[in-house]
């Protein structure tokens, strides 16, 4: 752990204290993690100088999970314990999981499902975890120091169980998450950067099981989603299995037969790599009793294969130009993300319908981690001048359940966050007393087809007659895209409020025990974790105080305030060092109090200075 | 919180009320703005100053997307004028519109059965863009006006440009059918 330097109150912490932050980019088959050394963003080697590590992970009895390429060769010997793909799980209820035919044993638990290991039951969380866990000792061993902060990217259409149950496995892994950022967003900012260009992108992202587009709009620094679609169930495998199908066809066998089938599944792949760079590929694949099976397929005979594969990529590309209220020749540059866009036919047909060529220049398995490695770099607070700023959709509905199963929206997709909106509601019944509030997301307008979120209920409401009663039910969606509800009964003021826990998400106390679990094993101590975790978050609130005051102390602040703070942080610092973990979080509570008005006032010179660039209008009529 | 909330959207982005706006004026200015609340600029900052960012870019957020565009510029400037758009209760929608909404639905519906229908849906759209062009145009001259009787029509202007929208979501329909 670096020692934070600490100065006296009203000094300027150091302004060019490097805050050591990744980018790491999740991913269904490999996972990457990257940073910015020396002004330039590099994606981190492992000891054998591999950067992509495969998102695999094997159990093992009695012993540490294996993350990796060793854990990926074992998969075909140990299948039941080896656990990979485990991001289509995520935040993933017991049917869902169940539906995707992994070969995983799924136990049913009262929050969310595990798979049974030789290690134990395990959640996707936790597998997750681990392959964070494994990245972030590659970025402190590469780095030579602990990690202040890391940017995850996930996929545009992450839903709030999903991308809360990424936030979940980060802290697992000890990661202190400054923003998840959408995997097209970061794609764009490696871009972004590197060639400054200004106007209207898209990002053409299409992996090994996914495909995802996003248009996005870049001015002067800022980075607006303005519309996101895709199917999640179209890449490079089916390309994989179109050629393996013509295969089959050619020698006439079936591919029922799982040894023949990952044979023919295998050549497949190797065949659809080799014709990137040639223009006929011979293929020699065993089939039944060493029967071998040769043939040749050319760049115009994989080109028929995969036209209709590319076509339906296509779809979601003009419902995203429509959401997006712009036309295919309005696009400036088309960014590709995945392996699969190395395919030249894949790069044709973008070409032709944007009427461009698409930017390939940055290596399309690594561009990811790249974006999100700039954009930890500046949350981190490394480049205080920099203008850049990323203005992220929601991308998925949310609303409330009403009367017959019915959803009402109360925030439609693809809305900037973070956003705020509130919905009235009232009772049906006489004398109604409690009522149940059922958040969902989706585009569908039936409950049934939507994902649910979480539900509670909003109880002690006065009796009144049926429709008199006001509920006003407030979400909020923050900057990670994650929501929070409020419902409020207006006349009598009775509150109600959840940090949104997804309905298939892990409970605080589960994560709790698993700290614990994990420290235990460690033979570590949870109130000494306790502690330690309430000291750094003393210096940290330290620290940006000691900002603060630097930077509008004089100007925003009489004598006596200033001097009330400054008795604060004192008392914060003399806790901090000598005091329980109890008496630092009432020390940092206390300067929080102390710090009220003047956040406040901050945040309107903010305001006023973002504005006062500007010559003032005058007002019409007020 | 001190979050001023008597300012109404205009002023926040200190541009004069009005249904005609520079658009290009409200953008720069809603991004100013933002890069200076926005909760990116605010990581390593406290609980509380963090809450109070996400907070405002909320509000900025809300501000821009109900002045950007028309219909909801028409919304929010009528509801300033204490006009809930929604409460149809004090507006008899025009029956010579309800009679040309129903035809053009019907047409619509037909479009399918042309020997083009995609030359045939793009006709359609056009007509329905330069009906919103024209809707748009009489919500400014009323909204210039300001006059109780003029803000009446507005109202009833903009009931009509809401249809309009909802036709226009149906054309892409159809449009998403044929591709």
């Amino acid at each position: 752990m670096a020692l934070l330097q600490i100065s006296e109150p009203g000094e300027s912490t150091a302004p060019h204290q490097h805050r050591l932050a990744v980018g790491i980019d999740l991913g269904t088959t490999n996972s990457l993690v990257a940073t910015v050394r020396s002004g330039e963003p590099v994606t981190l080697a492992d000891e054998q100088g591999d950067h992509l590590l495969p998102s695999v992970v094997r159990y093992i009895a009695d012993a540490s999970p294996i993350v990796g390429r060793l854990a990926h060769e074992a998969a075909a010997t140990d299948p039941h314990n080896t656990i990979s793909s485990v991001k289509r799980f995520m935040g993933r209820g017991i049917e869902d999981v169940r539906k995707d035919a992994s070969g995983y044993e799924f136990i049913e638990t009262e929050s969310v499902p595990r798979i049974r290991t030789v290690a134990g039951d395990v959640s996707a969380v936790e597998v997750s975890a681990e392959i964070l866990a494994n990245l972030k000792e590659r970025a402190e061993l590469s780095l030579g120091d602990a990690l202040e902060g890391v940017v995850i990217t996930v996929p545009a259409y992450f839903d709030d169980a999903q991308r809360q149950a990424t936030k979940d496995a980060a802290r697992l892994a000890g990661l202190n998450v400054l923003r998840l950022l959408n995997e097209p967003t970061a794609a764009a900012v490696a871009y972004g950067l590197d060639t400054g260009s200004e106007g209207i992108h898209a990002i053409y992202d299409l992996g090994g099981g996914t495909f995802d587009i996003s248009i996005l709009r870049l001015n002067r620094g800022v980075f607006e989603v303005l519309a996101t679609a895709g199917d999640s169930a179209l890449g490079g495998d089916d390309m994989d299995s179109a050629i393996a199908d013509w295969i089959a066809e050619q020698a006439g066998v079936g591919l029922d037969d799982a040894y023949v089938r990952r044979r023919v599944m295998h050549e497949a792949r190797r065949v659809k790599e080799a014709l990137t760079d040639t223009d006929s590929v011979n293929i020699h694949v065993e089939l039944h009793d060493s029967e071998i099976w040769q043939g040749e397929l050319t760049k115009e005979g994989f080109d028929l294969l995969i036209d209709g594969l590319i076509k339906k990529t296509l779809i979601p590309c003009r419902r995203a130009l429509r959401d997006a209220g712009v036309t295919a020749d309005e696009i400036m540059e088309v960014v590709m993300v995945g392996g699969s866009t190395r395919v030249p036919r894949v790069r044709e047909k973008v070409a032709e319908f944007f009427s461009r060529p698409p930017l390939v220049d940055i290596d399309p398995d690594k561009v990811v981690a790249i974006g999100a490695a700039l954009q930890a770099d500046i949350l981190a607070g490394n480049k205080p001048d920099d203008e850049m700023l990323l203005l992220d959709v929601s991308p998925l509905s949310l609303g409330i359940e009403t009367m017959g199963g019915l959803v009402e929206k109360v925030i439609p997709r693809n809305t900037t966050i973070p956003v705020a909106r509130a919905q009235e509601f009232t009772t049906f019944k006489d004398g109604q007393t409690a009522m149940a509030v059922h958040v969902l997301q989706g585009e569908r307008e039936l409950v049934d087809d939507c994902r649910s979120l979480a539900r509670f209920e909003l109880r002690e409401i006065p009796p009144m007659v049926a429709g008199a009663a006001r509920i006003l039910v407030t979400f909020q969606v923050d900057a990670d895209g994650l929501l929070e509800v409020t419902a409020r009964e207006q006349t009598s003021g009775v509150e109600s409020s959840v940090q949104v826990k997804p309905s298939y998400g892990l409970e605080d106390s589960e994560i709790e025990r698993m700290l614990r679990d994990n420290f235990e094993h460690a033979k570590d101590d949870v109130e000494a974790r306790k502690l330690r975790e309430q000291q750094v978050e003393a210096d940290r609130v330290y620290e940006a105080i000691s900002a603060a005051l630097a930077e509008d102390g004089e100007a925003l602040l009489t004598e006596s305030e200033r001097a009330d703070i400054d008795t604060c942080m004192q008392t914060m610092q003399d806790a901090r060092n000598n005091g329980t973990a109890g008496d630092i979080k009432r020390a940092i509570d206390a300067a929080d109090k102390a710090t009220a008005d003047f956040a406040a006032r901050r945040m309107d010179a903010s305001i006023n200075k973002a504005l006062s660039g500007h010559t003032l209008d005058e007002f019409k009529d007020g | 919180m001190q979050i001023d909330s008597t300012r109404n959207y205009f002023e926040l982005f200190g541009l004069p009320a009005g249904f005609e706006i520079d658009v290009q004026a409200l953008t720069e200015r809603y991004r100013d703005l933002q890069r200076s609340v926005h909760p990116d600029r605010f990581t390593n900052a406290t609980d509380r100053e963090r809450r109070l960012s996400m907070q405002q870019a909320s509000l900025i957020n809300e501000a821009y997307q109900s002045l950007k565009e028309p219909l909801k510029r028409a919304r929010y400037l009528l509801s300033l004028n204490g006009v809930d758009i929604n409460d149809e209760s004090n507006t008899i929608m025009d029956t010579t519109f309800l009679m040309q909404q129903m035809e053009l639905r019907e047409t619509l519906e037909e479009i399918g059965s042309q020997p083009d229908p995609m030359v045939a849906l793009e006709d359609f759209a056009a007509e329905v863009g330069s009906m919103i062009r024209d809707l748009i145009s009489q919500l400014s001259t009323c909204f210039d006006d300001n006059s109780e009787s003029a803000l009446n029509k507005a109202h009833g202007l903009s009931l009509q440009l809401q249809f309009l929208y909802r036709l226009r979501e149906e054309v892409e329909e159809h449009e998403e059918a044929l591709l």
